[in-house]
């Protein structure tokens, strides 16, 4: 790393300069810091995008009965939930907090290919516009379920499925580019003094999780263009009736659709290993074993996939198997658990918002870790399988899990974007609103779910009721909450109390070095790491 | 150009958007075509949008690479920017890797799996008892489980006519594209260009003799994409393979016309070596499907 000199050239006086102006800096920007923030912005749209999807699914289930929607609307809203949150709202959030933070982490002046960077990004928008844009075609939008199964994805299809599967195509370029860019980022750009070990968490789980995203983007993109075949060439992939086995959809999606949800939660943990330490005041328990516990998760979701599918109908040892190598994943993660407690354990804390998010992520996402043990027991899947608590466990490991770590990183860096303090007494609100409403939501939907509620049904036995109730108000109290989150950031944005270079007393970092809000252009000379 | 230390940190451009709108319009119009297609719509117009989008895409990729090239041979790259594009290339090429991943898993999972089970193996007793009791299984598959939605091929490739020529196209274009980087290492110009144009010539041969094999199998064995999931894996593994040898070409006509314009230092080349990595990907991705498509 030692080829970063500082001899200036004779061409960057007219270069150093703050951002250009004007609409034409978003859209032409080759700096890190305006594309981090062009994400988080896309990502919270979605988000509410996504969002209002959730509460029209709510207001349908608050009562047994058909209410306020069409079942065929419902499941378009179930399908388009799942696909936004996944790809619209998590993932591009964790690439725009690893645009800002990655580069002032490791020492670079900005991401490896400061170009392709901002392609990444507006790939995106034109790709929502083209997902969201099906719900008005004729035949109506993706009404399969995120899962996109064959052949409800392919025979069954709507005819709108076709621009769904190019908008897929899309986000995959986008992603692949993405992880590209951040790979060369951190392999080559990291200050002097900068190695690899003393590398913040974020940094590790971001590089480990580019990795699956390079390794298994392109395997999503083999399983949709093997359904517009399908759908449009005559071929018969998914087909039995010409030889194949709709079976195969299930496992190279699932092949994809593992290393992704892991996508979505290794960024999260990079985020609690920086802001846990920082509010217990002491240095993250079991560094070394941290990132051999990240590389170890993801190695396992390669050979994992077929967990998804128990009930489908696979060879007794291939469940075994299966179901074995799921339990494994409880090792390495229960290495992070611990470490994040022993963390804590006689630390000095205090509880700002962002260690609040912080915390309700430990807690709570070990609860979804739990139901996930749960449902790894083959046996016991198939009573699981289908059924609203395999939707309890993964909104317990989405929401607060990849949620609740964006929030607490957009609190905890917030002062660093914008040189000001956000509103604590309000961001506290936000997350005890958050909280309670997340878990009225969810809780519930594991009591129904082992009473063999299934999921994805605009209507239920009347027995349920009650607890779909509960979720429903839970979920409201939830969603109107995050506007306040909005309010906070635009007031953040608009001024209050000076924030310091480290507003946070314990916390590490190179981030921190640099004065608040972050200059433009950081570390444009690379500071030595001791 | 905005050099920040070192590190090059390059100034607003405009290629992004443009490529995000070309890339926009060139699937929106393709997904409008398929759609149309499928509708059977006569008088159709989606293919201007198609078109439209790849004009674009077109203009930026020519605009966008120029811009790297007039960068990188003003001087501006320092190594550290020469190792960025290096990892960069290389984990593009692994994702490729996994992609044609997914389509060998895809044929083995069929072969092995899936069509065994529909004839009553192992797992598959009750589908083949409910489904097909009269299938069975054979690999090339030639009599689908229902052969009159998915009428089977009368007969497959020969792998020791075509396929074998191709293989030997290809396997000589990647010597002579090592050849060619050879010349360049020792600045024999005149030798990179022969070797080069070589190279182009047998990959061109190769994409020539794919398509010939392809009508020979639509016209004359009936195999098909819709003949059932033989056909299906065949088009699909060398449809996509072909693509990559077309990327692959252009990439290297590309260098071609650069070595041309008196580009490239013996020790400083790496859209040539980059070009190259992505061929001999390539070539061993095809002696695969020689193997596992044509062969076994």
């Amino acid at each position: 790393m030692t080829s970063v000199t500082d001899t200036a050239s004779s061409l960057d006086q007219e270069h150093h300069h703050g951002p250009a102006k004007g609409l034409m800096r978003w859209v032409l920007t080759t700096n890190h810091k305006d594309i981090g923030s062009m994400y988080l912005w896309f990502s919270f749209i979605m988000f509410l995008t996504g969002g209002a999807m959730a509460m029209i699914i709510r207001a349908e289930l608050f009562q047994p009965g058909l209410q306020i929607v069409e079942p065929a609307f419902f499941n378009q809203m179930t399908t388009m939930h799942g696909l936004i949150m996944v790809f619209g709202a998590v993932m591009p959030a964790f690439v725009g907090l690893a645009n800002w933070m990655i580069p002032m982490m490791i020492g670079a002046p900005d991401m490896a290919m400061p170009r392709m960077n901002n392609w990444s990004f507006w790939i995106l928008p034109f790709a929502a516009v083209m997902l969201v844009s099906t719900l008005f075609m004729e035949g109506g939008g993706p009404n399969f379920g995120w899962t996109f199964y064959a052949p409800l994805s392919t025979d069954y299809a709507p005819p709108s499925t076709t621009f769904f599967i190019f908008a897929i195509h899309m986000l995959g370029i986008s992603s692949i580019m993405g992880a590209i860019n951040i790979i060369a980022t951190i392999l080559n750009l990291r200050a002097p003094g900068m190695t690899m070990m003393k590398m913040p968490m974020f940094v590790w789980t971001w590089l480990i999780t580019a990795y699956l995203l390079i390794a298994v983007m392109p395997v999503l993109a083999g399983a949709v263009t093997m359904m517009l075949m399908d759908i449009h060439f005559g071929t018969s992939f998914f087909n039995a009736g010409g030889g194949g086995d709709p079976v195969l959809f299930q496992h190279i999606f699932w092949f994809f659709g593992h290393p992704e949800v892991y996508i979505m939660i290794l960024p999260s943990f990079g985020i609690v290993s920086a802001i846990i330490p920082a509010f217990a005041r002491k240095p993250l328990f079991g560094y070394t074993s941290m990132v051999y516990a990240t590389a170890s998760i993801a190695f396992l979701s390669f050979i994992v996939w077929a967990h998804h599918m128990f009930t489908v109908g696979i060879p007794l040892i291939g469940e075994l198997f299966f179901m074995y190598a799921t339990m494994l994943i409880a090792v390495p993660t229960g290495v992070k658990i611990f470490n994040w407690v022993t963390t804590m354990f006689r630390g000095s804390m205090t509880f700002e918002t962002p260690m609040l998010f912080s915390t309700a992520f430990v807690v709570l996402f070990t609860i979804g870790g739990f139901s996930g043990l749960m449902l790894s027991i083959a046996p016991a899947d198939f009573q699981y399988h289908d059924t609203y608590f395999v939707v309890a466990h993964f909104h317990y490991v989405l929401v607060p899990g990849a949620i609740f770590a964006i929030y607490a990183a957009c609190y905890y860096w917030l002062p660093k974007w914008t040189g000001y303090m956000y509103d604590e007494t309000l961001a506290k609100v936000h997350f005890w609103m958050s909280f309670i409403g997340m878990n009225l939501t969810f809780f519930p939907m594991h009591f129904v779910g082992l009473a063999g509620m299934p999921r994805r049904i605009p209507d239920y036995a009347l027995q349920f009721a009650n607890f779909n109730e509960m979720a429903s108000i839970g979920g409201f109290m939830f969603g109107t909450t995050q506007l306040l989150f909005l309010f906070i950031v635009i007031k953040c944005i608009r001024g209050g109390a000076k924030a310091e270079a480290k507003p946070w007393e314990g916390s590490e970092g190179l981030e921190w070095s640099v004065p608040s809000p972050a200059p433009y252009h950081t570390f444009t000379t690379p500071p030595d790491v001791k | 150009m905005a050099t920040e230390g070192t590190y090059y940190v390059p100034a607003q451009s405009k290629w992004p958007i443009i490529a995000s709108i070309g890339l926009f319009l060139t699937l929106l119009g393709a997904g409008m075509m398929m759609n149309d297609m499928s509708a059977g719509v006569k008088d159709s117009s989606a293919h201007y949008v198609f078109y439209a989008g790849g004009l674009i895409m077109a203009w930026m990729l020519f605009g966008w690479f120029g811009n790297v090239i007039q960068e990188s041979r003003a001087g501006l790259y320092s190594p550290q920017m020469d190792r960025t594009f290096r990892w960069g290339m290389f984990w593009f090429i692994f994702s490729e890797v996994m992609f044609f991943a997914a389509l060998f898993g895809t044929l083995f999972y069929v072969r092995v799996l899936a069509v065994p089970w529909l004839a009553g193996e192992g797992e598959g007793a009750m589908t083949h008892e409910m489904l097909w009791p009269d299938f069975t299984a054979s690999w090339p598959l030639m009599v689908n489980p229902d052969n009159d939605l998915f009428v089977g091929a009368a007969d497959v490739v020969d792998p020791f006519h075509l396929p074998l020529l191709n293989t030997l196209l290809l396997v000589a274009s990647s010597i002579t594209l090592t050849l060619a980087h050879h010349a360049l290492r020792a600045n024999d110009r005149y030798k990179i260009k022969l070797w080069l144009i070589l190279t182009l010539i047998l990959g061109t041969a190769f994409l020539f003799f794919q398509v010939e094999e392809y009508i020979e199998a639509y016209n004359e064995l009936g195999l098909t994409l819709s003949a059932g999931i033989y056909g299906s894996t065949f088009f699909l593994l060398t449809g996509f393979h072909g693509a990559h040898v077309t990327l692959g070409a252009i990439m290297l006509a590309v260098m071609l016309v650069r070595v041309y314009q008196g580009h490239f230092e013996a020790d400083n080349h790496f859209a040539f070596e980059a070009a190259s990595w992505y061929w001999h990907f390539v070539d061993v991705v095809w002696v695969g499907l020689f193997i596992f498509v044509y062969l076994i």
